[in-house]
């Protein structure tokens, strides 16, 4: 039996290497400085994914932004004083959102910003992803700050501290390094949404400094390329792939080594 | 720094009620949203819109049952190769592999996880698609093709491969969740069964006896995940709104259809249409996952207890 077992291990570590090589292999061969800067252009030009990236990290900084304080703040609401009727429900709800489809929550969004301004944006976009971000983070942040020692608080209560110091100045810097790592985590993982950006992001041609307007993104761009007829576009979906692969298993592998470190 | 105590204990918790709560108006707005987006094709076509076989946005026709179909085969198919594949991998990392080849396997699994759905659709469309197409494929026609599976074109882009992707993406969460779970049986039942004599892999069997509720948990979680999954499906599958019992034919799922025509659809209907059936979507997954946490969760209080 150990030999059956051992080889679906074995299948699922060949899956994985298979998939790497094959981005690292077609990735590289299509790579060029050029092509992280250029915008798209029309089939046998050349062209790059420097708008997409522009794009996606414009989009991944407003989830941050939105998601990030509203995340960690639910994740100390649940942890400190969670254990009431409101907490469960949040706490239920934030688990039934972590499994809500991400194209759902893109019609969700196109619903509530895209029809009501008329246009794609990279507002939405970005909302799209903080909608992602926010069950995720408060969830990490909450399982974090539980594991932080009562006999922390007790002592900095004992000592006279107001409660919301004790959460502020002891608590939340002993959890520090697991907040950030889940942070780190959800960043990863809404780095490489495609579907909830589709329609409400879109797409554009072009550089954009302006959250009102379509936007591109790395993700988006890689759909388009690979459904693309051509066989230049497949060689740039594949080097798109590559720079976003790298930077998402960069961030896995030292969420890795911070958490080892600490547990 | 006493007397700002009790307004700044008021202040805080204010501050994170609302961000709690939050999570609430976005559930609740959501669900809104979407009903009150797709009430136009609720009036119209009541219940036949969800067993209708005719889709045609052009005049106005909206059956939404081949994406139901194509949803549920699709999921079945990745169900079918992925809860094995998982089990096996998990009870090697739990059961059997001494900890030190176990947790860098364990990591590499998770690392499945990590890698997003439209790669898996471009991996999918340039070496899966080909690869079914070539081989696998060809030795199912060949083997089982007295199957009405298992005939028809074969082009690579189907119902098959959109499975087969499925369940690799499925993989990683499945092991994760059933890894878990055969963690927190206690060792005293290993060593109880042991110590009458069972063989090691009657002592597994018996700690997947009583870890069963739990795992079909997972598998359950695995299905929600299959179901909505949306980008490397709509990539390989074929897109075309078709109930067909070959599995090499082409096909449609409910997040395929609405990843690759929601940006077009401007009529009133047409847009409602697309929003209902992912209000579907939504509501199907929404109890599937409730259903799987609750059978996860009371493996772990039995356990504890």
């Amino acid at each position: 039996m150990t030999t059956i077992t051992a080889a679906c291990a074995v299948f699922a570590i060949a899956v994985l290497l298979i998939i790497l090589s094959y981005i690292a292999v077609r990735g590289l061969s299509s790579i060029s400085l050029q092509f992280l800067i250029d915008t798209p252009k029309p089939v046998g030009e050349g062209g790059g994914i420097g708008n997409a990236i522009l794009g996606s990290v414009m989009m991944t900084l407003l989830a941050c932004v939105i998601g990030l304080p509203i995340g960690i703040g639910a994740g100390v609401y649940l942890a400190e004083f969670g254990e009431n009727l409101f907490g469960k429900t949040v706490r239920f709800l934030a688990d039934t959102l972590i499994g809500v489809p991400s194209i759902i929550i893109g019609i969700f969004i196109y619903t509530l910003i895209v029809l009501p301004m008329g246009r794609q944006s990279g507002l939405a976009g970005g909302l799209a992803l903080a909608i992602i971000m926010i069950p995720i983070v408060a969830r990490t942040t909450e399982e974090m700050i539980r594991l932080v020692p009562n006999s922390m608080r007790e002592g900095a209560l004992a000592l006279g501290a107001p409660q919301w110091r004790v959460t502020w100045n002891i608590v939340l810097p002993a959890a520090s390094t697991g907040i950030a790592t889940g942070a780190m985590l959800a960043i990863a993982r809404i780095s490489g949404e495609t579907a909830p950006l589709l329609f409400t992001a879109l797409n554009s041609r072009f550089y954009n400094y302006f959250y009102d307007q379509p936007m591109a993104s790395l993700t988006v761009q890689i759909f388009n390329y690979a459904t693309g007829p051509f066989d230049v576009e497949h060689k740039m979906a594949w080097a798109a792939t590559l720079i976003l692969i790298t930077l998402i298993l960069a961030i896995n592998i030292l969420v890795r080594f911070l958490t080892r470190k600490r547990f | 720094m006493a007397q700002t105590g009790t307004t700044g204990d008021k202040v805080f918790r204010t501050v994170l009620f609302i961000t709690a709560a939050i999570i609430v108006v976005i559930m609740a707005a959501m669900i809104f949203m979407m009903v009150w987006n797709s009430l136009p094709t609720i009036k119209t076509f009541g219940l036949n819109f969800l067993i209708g076989r005719e889709w045609k946005p052009a005049e106005s026709v909206f059956g939404a049952l081949p994406f139901i179909y194509g949803t549920i085969v699709s999921s079945v198919i990745a169900l079918i190769i992925s809860v094995p594949l998982s089990l096996g991998i998990a009870i090697f990392l739990v059961e059997q592999a001494p900890k030190k080849i176990a947790t860098p396997i364990a990591f590499m699994v998770e690392l499945l996880a990590a890698i997003p759905s439209v790669v898996y659709g471009l991996w999918g469309i340039f070496v899966l698609a080909p690869f079914v197409r070539d081989y696998l494929g060809v030795f199912l026609e060949k083997y089982l093709g007295w199957l009405p599976l298992f005939q028809g074109r074969l082009t690579g882009i189907g119902m098959l491969t959109g499975g087969i992707i499925l369940a690799l993406m499925i993989t990683p969460i499945i092991t994760a969740v059933v890894r878990d779970i055969l963690e927190v049986v206690p060792t005293q039942q290993r060593e109880a069964a042991l110590a009458l004599g069972a063989t090691k892999w009657e002592t597994t069997q018996i700690v997947l006896g009583n870890a069963a509720s739990g795992i079909a948990g997972a598998v359950i979680l695995g299905l929600g995940r299959a179901l909505g999954e949306t980008m490397a499906v709509t990539m390989v599958i074929g897109n075309s709104p078709q109930i067909s019992a070959s599995l090499f034919e082409p096909a449609y799922t409910i997040a395929s259809v609405l990843a690759a025509n929601f940006a077009e659809a401007t009529d009133e209907l047409y847009l409602s249409a697309l929003i209902e059936i992912g209000l579907v979507l939504f509501l199907v997954t929404f109890v599937v996952n409730a259903f799987a946490k609750l059978l996860v969760s009371r493996v772990g209080k039995r356990m504890h207890a």
